[in-house]
């Protein structure tokens, strides 16, 4: 019963994470010799590693930037949806569709948006008198284009988990703080956002496995460019390998991304295990 | 008085936010449906036209991609219901030694998915010959440590008693998963059946990895490709290509709307 699914699962998630760490030691083999043991050679190759560098520090700004303000959207519109208003369901269909679009299908509609001259961007900027940006094209605001891309992608999903939660809290506590006198702000800060507390977290998690872990946006808009402004580590893995051949180094990649996974992993541990009695 | 124009105000802004929200995709349907040389200029009466669809289906073989992905995701969802359920199920009735460790590395899937192992996976794969195979891009994704999650927690909830009661009556292992468990599931096995067939339709970076030739590319690298190389980047028909290949999901969506909702908030509550 547990025999061919573990076998399947060890095959293509233990063992190939293993095997990083093995081929991490080791050179690419070519056709005319073997591969050798290079020790620590990759790791030092992975410090002096000037893209690399920039690719860490761009996929942090990509990580705070989009998780914190997909979450902070997501939230208003939770609330706005559960309020009950006249058009509820036009909100609540318009916030979810990105959710449901494929990546590379959002990819494609974002890459016209921002197409100098065409897209929406630039005729919006244009109509009130502003210069077209190529937003795509700059080394200043790639990034940020790529995580607005992300973060209108990824809210609406997470908005559907906090009007889960949203529902789940009782009447009669909002009920019984409005008896004693305090105003919708109050509640807000000192009810509903403490009882959204543990839906905050299972979300942040997600959002951060998910900044790692989507890619497909880079690969088809800007090949992480212009200057490896857009790149993120994924992509990087990515290019690294299967343009450039360079399965070892790939390798060595790899298993940065799964300690960094697994560093994020014994965080989300320790501040569940903090928080536990909040639930 | 001021609650009304609080609501209507409230309500204002979040038609607004809506607006703004759906601007990208409302404008990339617009030109889906306009001839070309609208693309650039908004004229609010430009006739519409489905001529940039039929152009978009000729220009590339996307029939055969749907064909693909449609057999793509037959294979991981029908192994991930059979895979899954089998796991869930043994770790629910038998109690057996490491089955708490077992669980964890089954669990670590979910933080380290296929996705991040794109370098290993694919030289496994080369080993084995079947890169450039539908089977290949399906292989990483056979079981998943979500679905087995999910059936877990579901099959935990089945009352004890009347496991025991058909064991009484005579029913085996089989017939007790088949007769009480997976009837007690079914709304699960929806929901995730759904979730399943989205993110797998959705996927691009492995069958990317994977594929060289059109023979056996899903849908989402058939509009990559198509997007980048073979419209000239045409906007019209670019659009019309995106439109059509998510145009399954979003119908499926519609009709399904509820499940859909109902599973994203259950996985939200573990």
């Amino acid at each position: 019963m547990l025999v061919v699914p573990c076998l399947l699962l060890v095959t293509f998630t233990h063992y190939p994470a293993f095997r990083s760490l093995l081929n991490s030691f080791w050179n690419n083999a070519s056709s005319r010799r073997p591969s050798k043991f290079l020790g620590v050679e990759n790791y030092q190759a992975l410090l002096e590693d000037d893209r690399l560098a920039q690719i860490m520090m761009n996929t942090t700004l990509y990580a705070l930037g989009t998780v914190p303000l997909a979450i902070g959207l997501a939230i208003g519109m939770a609330l706005l949806v559960n309020a009950k208003l006249p058009g509820t369901s036009l909100m609540r269909l318009s916030f979810f569709m990105p959710t449901m679009l494929p990546m590379i299908a959002v990819a494609n509609i974002w890459l016209f948006f921002y197409a100098p001259g065409i897209g929406l961007a630039s005729q919006i900027l244009g109509y009130f008198g502003l210069p077209p940006i190529n937003f795509l094209g700059n080394t200043e605001t790639s990034l940020v284009s790529m995580m607005v891309v992300a973060v209108w992608k990824e809210a609406g999903l997470f908005m559907i988990f906090y009007l889960a939660a949203l529902q789940a809290i009782p009447g009669n506590l909002k009920d019984a703080a409005r008896l004693e006198g305090a105003g919708a702000i109050r509640i807000f800060f000192n009810i509903v956002m403490p009882m959204l507390r543990p839906t905050t977290i299972f979300v942040a998690v997600n959002a951060l496995i998910n900044a790692f872990r989507l890619v497909d946006h880079v690969i088809v808009m800007t090949r992480g460019g212009p200057n490896n402004s857009s790149a993120l580590l994924l992509y990087y893995i990515y290019e690294v390998t299967f343009s450039q051949r360079d399965f070892a180094y790939g390798a060595t990649l790899t298993v940065l991304m799964v300690c960094l996974l697994g560093l994020l992993a014994a965080v989300q541990y320790w501040v569940l295990n903090r928080k536990a009695h909040y639930q | 008085m001021t609650h009304g124009i609080n609501r209507i105000l409230w309500s204002t802004f979040g038609l607004l936010l809506a607006a703004i929200w759906g601007l990208p995709f409302l404008y990339s349907v617009w030109t889906a449906f306009h001839d070309e040389i609208y693309s650039a200029n908004f004229v609010w009466n430009a006739p519409l036209t489905f001529g940039n669809f039929a152009e978009a289906w000729q220009a590339a073989p996307f029939a055969l991609y749907f064909l693909n992905t449609v057999i793509l995701i037959t294979i991981i969802l029908i192994a991930n219901l059979v895979l899954c359920t089998l796991v869930a199920y043994a770790f629910v009735r038998y109690r057996f030694r490491w089955a708490g460790y077992l669980f964890a590395l089954i669990m670590v899937q979910l933080l380290v998915s296929p996705e991040i192992l794109i370098v290993e996976n694919y030289l496994t794969l080369s080993k084995i010959g079947m890169i450039d195979t539908i089977l290949g891009i399906a292989l990483p994704y056979l079981t998943s440590a979500f679905g087995i999650f999910l059936l877990r927690q579901t099959f935990l909830t089945v009352p004890v008693s009347l496991d025991e009661a058909a064991q009484i009556e005579g029913a085996g292992a089989w017939r007790v998963l088949w007769n009480i468990y997976v009837p007690l599931a079914k709304p699960v096995y929806l929901a995730y059946g759904l979730v399943s067939i989205s993110f797998h339709w959705n996927n691009f970076l492995w069958p990317l990895i994977v594929t060289n030739s059109p023979e056996v590319r899903p849908v989402t690298v058939g509009l990559s490709v198509f997007s980048t190389v073979e419209s000239g980047v045409e906007w019209s028909l670019v659009n019309s290509a995106t439109l059509m290949t998510t145009a399954p999901l979003i119908i499926a969506f519609i009709i399904f709307q509820r499940q859909f909702v109902a599973n994203f908030m259950r996985a939200g509550i573990k």
